[in-house]
């Protein structure tokens, strides 16, 4: 601000931009290029978060991501009898293509890039969102963005699964040979860690939940016969931004460092973009609180910067009002604005890598990845030489959810004591002051409206299509060496609805259910 | 109610995936000396009213993340009335504060939003259970 001149960058190598990465992927890092600004959103029907994406574009977000709601993320329609109560609550209602047509209605699919939040059917959602584009005319080739697509973390985390482990990372496979092949600006996959720490873990668990979980999709699609340099450049990352400031910045230096030594030495990867651990943060939407929910905003700024001065590619910072409702869309926009004073105010994005070099910086990165270290060592064990495995492994006998769930009566426990602060929460509190805060609500008729949408697709459709594609899908999902995708992007064009594509699916691989263990 | 076997039957129901308040809320429980039975994710009423019955439980406890609360809470009531136990149904997770009171008309005993301490959690699932025997 007083015109000091200024370096790209400070210290002794290895600089950003270098192996192994610990300093940032890139030598000029937000010099160059600011993280992209990336507004996670979706709620009601596809019109109403349409108009949502629209207000994210018109007000400088430079990304669009997207939720969905739980029947969507579950594969049901919502038509389904679990879907009552549910539909268009959490995220945009998809049920068919005709869904997905007005949920990017007016945007150009060929500049934006689109993130889409969604695992157990993301192959579905995939296939709906290419054949959207097609009516757009952008060819398949143009479109870039991300879906999660990280089934592992939903039975380690989140929970949504649909079918079990095996064909589940068989279907990855299907988009990261098909995306490989078709859509070189596409990322297949979001390696997520956000989940597992949201359920609970700490940030060694996280990232070493994470990383194990990466490692154990590229020994699939290597078993797959794709070649590591081929896919890995397209693989993404996604971390939790949580309250300790120094803890998540060493977290996100290991990530790098980490990633970056494993593809090399143990996958054999040589493309230097194989190496190198893209990540997209969110801020920690556990830590906020529904007391005093304006504090909020603090919480997200300082969780913000952590994620900025550890380098992420891309970044949502969540709305104060989160711990009580989907956000206003006000709120949203604060937290958007929280990013853009980061960015622009702040001076943090003048130097890369501005904490380099502190010795505690550099000694919590190597903690962390000596603790990230112990865990993958245990996860090889369980899989006997294999990460993918060992993933199989750990999901079965109940490791990770037991972790995950012990971590997180430890951090219970202690704010019971009094011995871990939450302001507002257990110390500095305002007594009984009810929410007089303005919340998002989503109105009953949101329901009916989309029951109405779903039954007009299904009138309009021809139904001999529909089944002829759901046979030909079934077809190719019975034989592993038949890619998924051809056939069920023609049962996305036939408007097959995504709930008819999941049980032609479960009814070849079958469902998985979750033993209740504590 | 039987002090010394006092038992809880927690679930979510429908497809809300949120299981960390509830795994936090059972092991509360647990070590507060409640036996838990924990039916875990995607319960239906019919089961966990099922489970509640055989398992002669002094409670139901539901954790509910998903703004379904207005549909599903209900619907654990009515079936708890329907199948004619007297136990209560406590809801937890996110409640806004405009839910509460139709929630509690509809039979809903006890609501516990975040932040709640373990004592608060123990306290309101044993106060409803009394109050429900009690009457």
């Amino acid at each position: 601000m007083s015109g000091v001149p200024l370096d790209a960058v400070y210290g002794n190598p290895p600089l950003p931009g270098e192996f192994p990465y610990t300093r940032g992927l890139h030598a000029d890092m937000y010099r160059s290029r600011l993280w992209t600004m990336r507004m996670f959103a979706g709620f009601g029907t596809a019109e109403d978060t349409n108009a949502r994406f629209k207000e994210i574009l018109r007000s400088g977000g430079t990304g669009l991501s997207t939720a969905f709601d739980m029947p969507t993320l579950m594969g049901r329609d919502s038509d389904h009898e679990w879907s009552v109560g549910e539909v268009g609550r959490a995220g945009v209602a998809i049920d068919t293509l005709a869904d997905m047509r007005d949920l990017f209605a007016d945007i150009d699919l060929g500049k934006v890039s689109t993130s889409m939040t969604i695992n157990g059917p993301a192959n579905v959602a995939m296939s709906m969102y290419i054949a959207t584009a097609e009516e757009h005319g952008v060819e398949r080739a143009q479109l870039s963005g991300t879906i999660q697509n990280d089934i592992l973390k939903e039975y380690q985390a989140q929970k949504e699964y649909i079918f079990p482990p095996r064909p589940s990372v068989r279907l990855i496979t299907d988009l990261m040979a098909f995306t490989t092949a078709e859509m070189p600006r596409w990322h297949p996959i979001s390696i997520s860690g956000y989940h597992i720490r949201e359920a609970g873990s700490n940030a060694a668990q996280e990232l070493a939940f994470t990383l194990g979980n990466g490692f154990a999709y590229v020994e699939a699609a290597v078993a797959a016969g794709l070649d590591v340099d081929t896919f890995a450049p397209r693989l993404s990352f996604f971390f939790n931004s949580h309250s300790d400031f120094f803890e998540e910045i060493g977290k996100f230096r290991a990530a790098r460092r980490i990633w970056a030594r494993w593809m090399k030495e143990r996958y054999g990867a040589k493309d230097e973009r194989s190496l190198k651990c893209r990540f997209h943060t969110q801020t920690a939407g556990v830590s906020l609180t529904a007391q005093q929910p304006e504090i909020n905003i603090a919480r997200v700024a300082l969780q913000a910067l952590a994620a900025v001065m550890g380098g992420t590619q891309s970044l949502h910072t969540d709305s104060f009002d989160e711990a009580l409702a989907l956000p206003t869309e006000e709120a949203a926009r604060i937290a958007l604005r929280t990013q853009q004073i980061i960015a622009h105010e702040t001076g943090v994005a003048a130097v890369a890598d501005p904490l380099g070099g502190s010795d505690f910086v550099e000694w919590m990165t190597d903690e962390i990845e000596r603790r990230a270290e112990e865990i993958f060592a245990h996860v090889d064990r369980l899989g006997e030489g294999s990460m993918l495995e060992g993933a199989y492994a750990g999901i079965e006998d109940g490791y990770f959810v037991r972790e995950i769930a012990d971590s997180a009566y430890r951090f219970e426990k202690k704010v019971n004591a009094g011995e871990r602060i939450i302001v507002g929460v257990n110390a500095f509190t305002e007594g009984d002051t009810s929410d007089a805060q303005q919340i998002l609500r989503i109105e009953a008729d949101v329901e009916d409206y989309q029951l109405k949408r779903l039954a007009k697709a299904k009138l309009e459709r021809n139904d001999d299509t529909v089944r002829s594609a759901l046979a030909s899908l079934a077809t190719a999902a019975k034989d592993p060496t038949i890619n998924t995708m051809p056939a069920m992007i023609d049962a996305a064009r036939a408007m097959a609805t995504e709930g008819e594509i999941v049980a032609t699916l479960e009814g070849v691989f079958g469902t998985y259910v979750e033993r209740p263990v504590l | 109610m039987n002090e010394d076997r006092f038992r809880v039957v927690l679930a979510k129901i429908g497809f809300d995936g949120h299981d960390r308040g509830l795994r936090v809320v059972a092991r509360m429980l647990r070590d507060a000396g409640v036996e838990v039975i924990y039916l875990g994710l995607r319960q239906t009423a019919a089961n966990v009213v099922a489970v509640a019955t055989q398992e002669d439980a002094d409670a139901i406890g539901l954790s509910m993340h998903n703004a379904g609360h207005m549909t599903l809470a209900p619907r654990v009531v009515d079936a708890v009335r329907d199948a004619g136990l007297d136990i209560p149904v406590i809801v937890g997770g996110i409640i806004p504060d405009q839910d509460i009171g139709p929630l509690k008309e509809a039979g809903v005993a006890a609501i516990l939003g975040p932040g709640a301490s373990a004592d608060d959690v123990v306290a309101a699932i044993k106060t409803a259970a009394t109050k429900s025997n009690s009457s």
